[in-house]
């Protein structure tokens, strides 16, 4: 293992220098609890937020521009189960723009574990609620859940300094040296030891800036647009957005910015030490790696 | 409601192709749970920060005739079944009465026109299905406010039911209900006109309603009789309308 290596490595240096072992594993507090906890009740929403959202495309699988959009109105977007003309067999199709793609399997029509076809846009699997009002339900109590934990943890992140210690980018990160030297880490999934384990690298900082502060707003304010209530009252969301079908479009496509996300955020934890990463979020403590000696 | 469509459509196209299992997967996982204790609430939640948000009765947007959708789907029923209302077609709707009954202290029965001589509103709006759909149309009619008023509801009302022509299931015909603070909201209106002609029979000739600031379904079409009650759970399976009896939020202002 790399880690134990290491450690031995340095135990070496320090010891053929005979200093009192600097390179030592060091356990930070990295996670405070407010944080621990609003992001697990966080992952909790986003869940059932998509996948009742995914049942809610299903119903009506298209996506339009503008503020009106119906079946027959030309689709920026959309995903069809239906049958080909030619074998009788069932084939899922994509098209986004002008252009169709065979998504049988995926999108438009899946098969279930005794191998029959499905017809929906997002397989069943993927999606929550049996219908479309337990599908309405669903995401509208999370999206409740999701707005009250979003606000604890912007409240607790403006007061507590929060977001100016831990993700505002420090002025030594934002000199074009450092950005140009993070990024040429992170191509080569080299993953920071030492004082720079500390704290996040600049593109985490500005990952996790765009998400909090953008995506998420965004993901909110799209869906207060669909509102018939909530835009007699505050009409200048369909400026914002340019019309109720557009804000679908939008809510739409920032979901998958997020599912991206929240991809690559797994898949980083997975490659950068899944026990100590998950330990940190549970109970704050995080180690850090000894600087590299050579 | 395009739900029937819609819904029929896909169970029959997934039929076809599939003899489906149209279960979601993930509904087993929490079928044994108390969920819907938890589901009502993030209901009530909807509907008191909502009533909070439109305390002071602001009107939706209204778009111009330009803005108008070249086309506009008829949610749900296009034409009810069965001879009576075949007749009253037949006839423009020459022998069509509009009953106010219920918690009033005048019972109406009026005419289509006696309905048109009314003080008249008219309206471009947009339509929100919760299918996601939307379009645009303009609507003509007398605010339902005036209606009531007319009527001199008793103070014991709290909802308006309408009832409709469409028959759904065997003996069970549309119905749909709000309360008072949508009902005297001046967006509120019977609509009779639609982009300028006489309301279509696949809009719900001669009378539907509109109410501006919730979606598709709560817009009942083919509406014969309004009631006043001060419950709900008398009518029907008790939550308030047709499809509010078969899960549907009864508030549907989102």
């Amino acid at each position: 293992m790399a880690l134990s290596e290491q450690n031995a490595v340095s135990v070496l240096d320090a010891a053929a220098v005979g200093e009192a072992a600097p390179a030592r594993r060091e356990v930070i507090y990295r996670h405070t609890l407010p944080v621990r906890v609003t992001h697990w009740i966080n992952v909790l929403c986003l869940t059932l937020l998509l996948m009742s959202g995914l049942k809610l495309f299903n119903v009506h699988p298209a996506l339009y521009w503008g503020n009106y959009g119906y079946s027959g109105v030309p689709a920026f977007l959309s995903i069809d189960g239906m049958l080909d003309p030619e074998t009788a067999e069932p084939v899922g199709v994509t098209r986004i723009g002008g252009y169709s793609f065979d998504t049988t399997g995926i999108l438009g029509v899946t098969y279930d574990s005794g191998g029959r076809a499905m017809r929906g846009a997002f397989p069943a699997w993927a999606t929550l609620g049996a219908d479309l009002a337990l599908a309405r339900d669903w995401h509208f109590l999370m999206a409740w859940a999701f707005v009250f934990n979003g606000a604890v943890y912007l409240l607790f992140g403006l007061f507590t300094g929060h977001f100016r210690r831990d993700l505002a980018p420090a002025a030594d990160q934002l000199r074009p040296r450092h950005i140009l030297s993070d990024i040429w880490n992170h191509v080569r999934l080299r993953r920071p030891h030492g004082e720079a384990a500390k704290r996040y690298n600049v593109l985490q900082k500005f990952t996790y800036l765009a998400v909090i502060f953008v995506l998420l707003p965004t993901m909110v304010l799209s869906g207060l647009t669909m509102s018939p209530a909530v835009t007699a009252v505050a009409p200048f969301l369909f400026d914002l957005f340019g019309g109720r079908q557009s804000a679908r479009t939008i809510h739409f496509l920032a979901a998958n910015l997020l599912a991206i996300f929240v991809l690559v955020h797994v898949v980083e934890v997975m490659l950068s030490g899944v026990v100590n990463l998950m330990r940190s979020m549970v109970t704050g403590r995080y180690t850090i790696k000894p600087e590299r000696t050579s | 409601m395009s739900h029937i469509v819609t819904r029929r459509g896909l169970i029959a196209a997934g039929a076809a192709t599939v003899g489906s299992t149209l279960l979601a997967g993930c509904d087993r996982l929490y079928e044994g749970l108390p969920t819907r204790p938890l589901l009502d609430f993030g209901q009530w939640m909807s509907l008191r920060a909502h009533r909070l948000l439109l305390a002071a009765q602001p009107l939706v947007r209204e778009y111009t005739l330009a803005d108008i959708s070249p086309d506009f789907p008829p949610n749900g029923t296009e034409m009810p079944d069965g001879l009576g209302y075949f007749e009253l077609m037949s006839s423009q709707f020459a022998a069509f009465r509009l009953t106010v009954d219920g918690l009033v202290r005048k019972e109406l029965s009026l005419s289509l026109d006696e309905i048109k001589q009314l003080p008249a509103r008219t309206q471009i709006t947009q339509h929100s299905c919760d299918e996601g759909w939307s379009a645009i149309g303009q609507w003509t009619g007398v605010p339902l406010g005036h209606l009531l008023g007319m009527a001199e509801l008793k103070p014991e009302a709290r909802y308006i039911v309408f009832h409709c022509l469409d028959e759904m299931t065997s003996g069970e015909f549309y119905y749909e209900s709000i309360d008072l603070f949508d009902a005297f909201h001046p967006q509120t209106i019977l609509a009779y006109g639609m982009n300028g002609k006489g309301l279509p029979v696949g809009h719900g000739a001669p009378l539907r309603l509109r109410v501006e600031r919730q979606i598709g379904y709560k817009n009942a079409k083919y509406i014969t009789r309004i009631e006043a009650v001060d419950r709900l759970n008398r009518l029907g399976r008790g939550k308030g309308g047709f499809w509010e009896d078969r899960g549907y939020q009864w508030y549907a202002g989102l």
